[in-house]
């Protein structure tokens, strides 16, 4: 993907930019709001990293509001010190897709970037049926099926695994599981998601030869169509 | 558009308003309520002295006059009746007799026959003004050397004669003078009192303020725990106001020295172990795996730190109130049965069973998330601290209203929610259950758990930002954390609604 990094910091700036790469985007950077806001409107990006409070008079939000009058829809990932709720949806008003707080786990913001690029390409028809691999899912009668065998679940499980499917061969984190299953913004102090991603592999996983659903150490989950 | 309108014409208004009293203190110079009080009292005694003094002034003169009259009119018919007996002469020896008696020098006769020449009596001649006859004149005559008022009437006697009867009322003189002279003395009397009670008054005023002022300014030097000693005076309403006002700021300050004991102890804690981790890696470890694990564990502190950092501005900001904005109408029902959901596959991974006993509930004005987060923290807890095969029990039911004889009527109309979660593990002693909702409180039997002693911080502070209350109690076994939430605050609400329709943004 073409990604655009506006962030001052020069080491969270060279940190993410390095990660980035190694994950094989074509970054492009900036470190300051008007060479951001020039990058960002001249060019053609897959997804936008903006920091919120950036130096030289523009910051994130003027970029981001400048980007959506303009009618230009490129995704935009905010990154910020600011942890507010408040603040949070400041952002997520003035047109941004996601927020990530300062301090972050890199595993945390790829997850979150790759999963809005992802985003980015299928804004398409709503679909009426899901398939990766040999599992498929039918989103209007919530009936789930692998390898033909039909596998019952609950409704919170059925959107755990819809999530997980929507954004196969993705890493998803626990907090985004949290986020986008849930509805749920704070920082449980137990393994919640664990248990309930446990849950959903003996459904899922256990009966058949092999697993889908992936652990990712210090990161969260993956599902992986069966290579066959 | 005219509700958008309104705001800025009420603040004109309100302008206007206080530029009144400014103009009104420029005719007034006298900004001492002391004296103001005063002077106005002075003006008030004065004015009902002059009242009560005029009051006095003409009951007792016409008193006098009637007086004089009736004596006027009986002197007249005796008079009369010697006539009848004597004619003229014996009249005329009547009035010279009854002159000579009057010691008092105080009676006016006049006797003329059909010529109008003087018969007897003591008036020099027949007065101009006295035209009528039977009819009462008041005039002033000059006798010897001084001008006196008198009440005169004149009649008719038989072949022309005519006679005057009068009477000095010179009495009524020295009577206005004595009134008079009274008034005076009691313009001075209350003008002293006035001064007087201008001192009294002024005096009592700096008193009642001085107390206010002298706590006010021992807190501006920093002694936040002087109070205004309540007297039962009027002032009390202040000083019960400000000292309210002074618990509130020194649980506020209370709560920053704790946040910044809190980062300067606890804080360093787990920022001295990451750093010991990492210089004692950077200098002994052999291989990149050991170095790898050591960055990995400092990571984790990190994370740790940055997790109570989030806890303390949370519950900083709670407590400040600020996040009251996102308050709704919400309902209850789903957010347990969300709640309940979620936690249940944890209870049950930890061997527990989570017994849930909800029953329908109205809604509640609050914010959803922090109440989300509270529930969160409660059953995190209580899941931490739960024995294997215990059960842990969500309720929530309505509290009714206290069954006082006033609010019988108002049945079924509930005060509060009541959520609870209770535990069978190994509870709390009543000690630590004093001090379990202090910022980094962590009973002795927790030392070994994970956590940062904030869990219960944020549902104290969650709490009282819904003006609910928090209260532990032991379960024998394990422990029972109930939130109350009170239902009243519907007036809130339409205050929150009124707020919205005037921004609409």
């Amino acid at each position: 993907m073409r990604i655009l990094l506006v962030e001052d910091d020069p080491t969270v700036r060279s940190f993410v930019l390095k990660g980035l790469k190694e994950a094989g985007h074509n970054v492009d950077q900036a470190d300051n709001g008007k060479d951001g806001l020039y990058l960002a409107i001249g060019e053609k990006y897959d997804i936008i990293i903006l920091d919120r409070m950036l130096p030289g008079g523009i910051d994130g939000l003027n970029i981001l509001e400048t980007l959506r009058g303009q009618k230009n829809n490129t995704p935009v990932l905010l990154l910020s010190a600011l942890s507010d709720v408040d603040d949070r949806v400041d952002g997520l008003r003035a047109g941004g897709d996601d927020y990530v707080t300062k301090p972050f786990a890199f595993s945390e913001l790829l997850a979150r970037v790759e999963a809005l690029g992802r985003r980015g390409h299928n804004d398409s028809a709503p679909e009426t049926s899901l398939t990766v691999g040999d599992l498929s899912l039918d989103l209007l009668s919530r009936e789930v099926r692998r390898n033909g065998q039909k596998i019952d679940l609950q409704p919170r499980e059925f959107r755990l695994l819809e999530f997980l499917v929507r954004h196969a061969g993705q890493v998803v984190t626990r907090t985004m599981l949290l986020e986008k299953v849930w509805d749920y913004h704070f920082d449980p102090q137990t393994n919640v998601i664990d248990v309930h991603v446990s849950r959903l592999r003996q459904k899922v996983d256990k009966p058949f030869e092999t697993a889908i659903i992936h652990t990712v150490r210090n990161a969260g989950y993956i599902l992986r169509p069966t290579q066959d | 558009m005219a509700e958008d309108r309104s705001p800025p014409r009420r603040r004109w208004f309100r302008r206007r308003q206080e530029k009144q009293p400014d103009a009104r203190r420029r005719r007034w110079p006298i900004r001492s309520a002391g004296i103001n009080f005063a002077l106005g009292y002075g003006v008030l005694f004065l004015i009902s002295a002059t009242l009560f003094l005029s009051f006095i002034w003409w009951s007792s003169t016409n008193l006098l006059n009637q007086h004089v009259r009736a004596f006027i009119e009986t002197d007249a018919q005796e008079l009369q009746k010697r006539w009848v007996y004597g004619g003229a002469p014996a009249l005329g020896d009547a009035i010279t007799d009854r002159l000579e008696q009057n010691i008092d020098d105080d009676a006016l006769y006049l006797l003329i026959d059909r010529h109008g020449r003087r018969l007897a009596g003591n008036l020099p001649g027949w007065p101009v003004a006295i035209k009528k006859m039977n009819h009462f004149y008041e005039l002033s005559i000059r006798r010897y050397t001084f001008t006196t008022p008198a009440e005169f009437k004149a009649y008719h006697l038989p072949h022309g004669f005519k006679m005057i009867v009068g009477h000095d009322i010179r009495g009524r003189t020295l009577l206005s003078t004595v009134i008079t002279r009274t008034l005076i003395w009691c313009a001075v009397m209350i003008a002293l009192l006035a001064v007087g009670g201008a001192l009294v008054v002024r005096d009592l005023f700096r008193r009642m303020v001085g107390s206010i002022a002298r706590t006010a300014s021992a807190v501006a030097n920093g002694d936040l725990n002087h109070r205004i000693a309540l007297t039962g005076s009027e002032t009390d309403l202040v000083a019960e106001t400000v000292n309210t006002m002074l618990d509130r700021i020194n649980r506020l300050m209370e709560g920053v020295r704790q946040v910044s004991n809190a980062i300067a102890h606890d804080l360093r804690t787990p920022i001295t172990r990451a750093r010991n981790q990492l210089e004692e890696a950077l200098f002994s470890a052999t291989s990149p795996d050991e170095l790898r694990t050591a960055v990995d564990k400092a990571i984790g502190d990190l994370d740790h730190i940055t997790g109570i950092f989030e806890a303390l501005l949370r519950i900083a900001q709670i407590e400040a109130g600020s996040r009251r904005s996102a308050f709704t109408m919400m309902d209850l029902n789903q957010l347990l049965a969300n709640m309940a959901e979620l936690y249940e596959a944890s209870a049950e991974d930890a061997g527990l069973s989570l017994h849930l006993d909800i029953v329908p509930l109205p809604p509640l004005f609050g914010d959803e998330r922090m109440l989300q987060q509270a529930l969160a923290n409660l059953l995190d807890n209580a899941i931490k601290f739960s024995p294997p095969n215990s059960t842990l029990t969500l309720s929530a039911h309505p509290v009714p209203a206290m069954p006082t004889p006033e609010t019988a009527a108002a049945e079924g109309t509930p005060a509060g929610i009541d959520i609870s979660v209770q535990d069978q593990g190994p509870g709390m002693n009543d000690a630590d259950i004093l001090r379990a909702h202090e910022r980094f409180f962590r009973a002795e039997s927790a030392r070994n758990t994970p956590g940062s002693g904030l869990g219960l911080s944020l549902v104290q502070a969650v709490t009282s930002l819904h003006h609910g209350r928090l209260t532990l109690t032991q379960a024998h076994p394990g422990l029972k954390v109930t939130l109350f939430l009170p239902l009243t605050q519907e007036a809130e609400q339409n205050a929150r609604h009124t707020i919205s329709t005037e921004n609409p943004s």
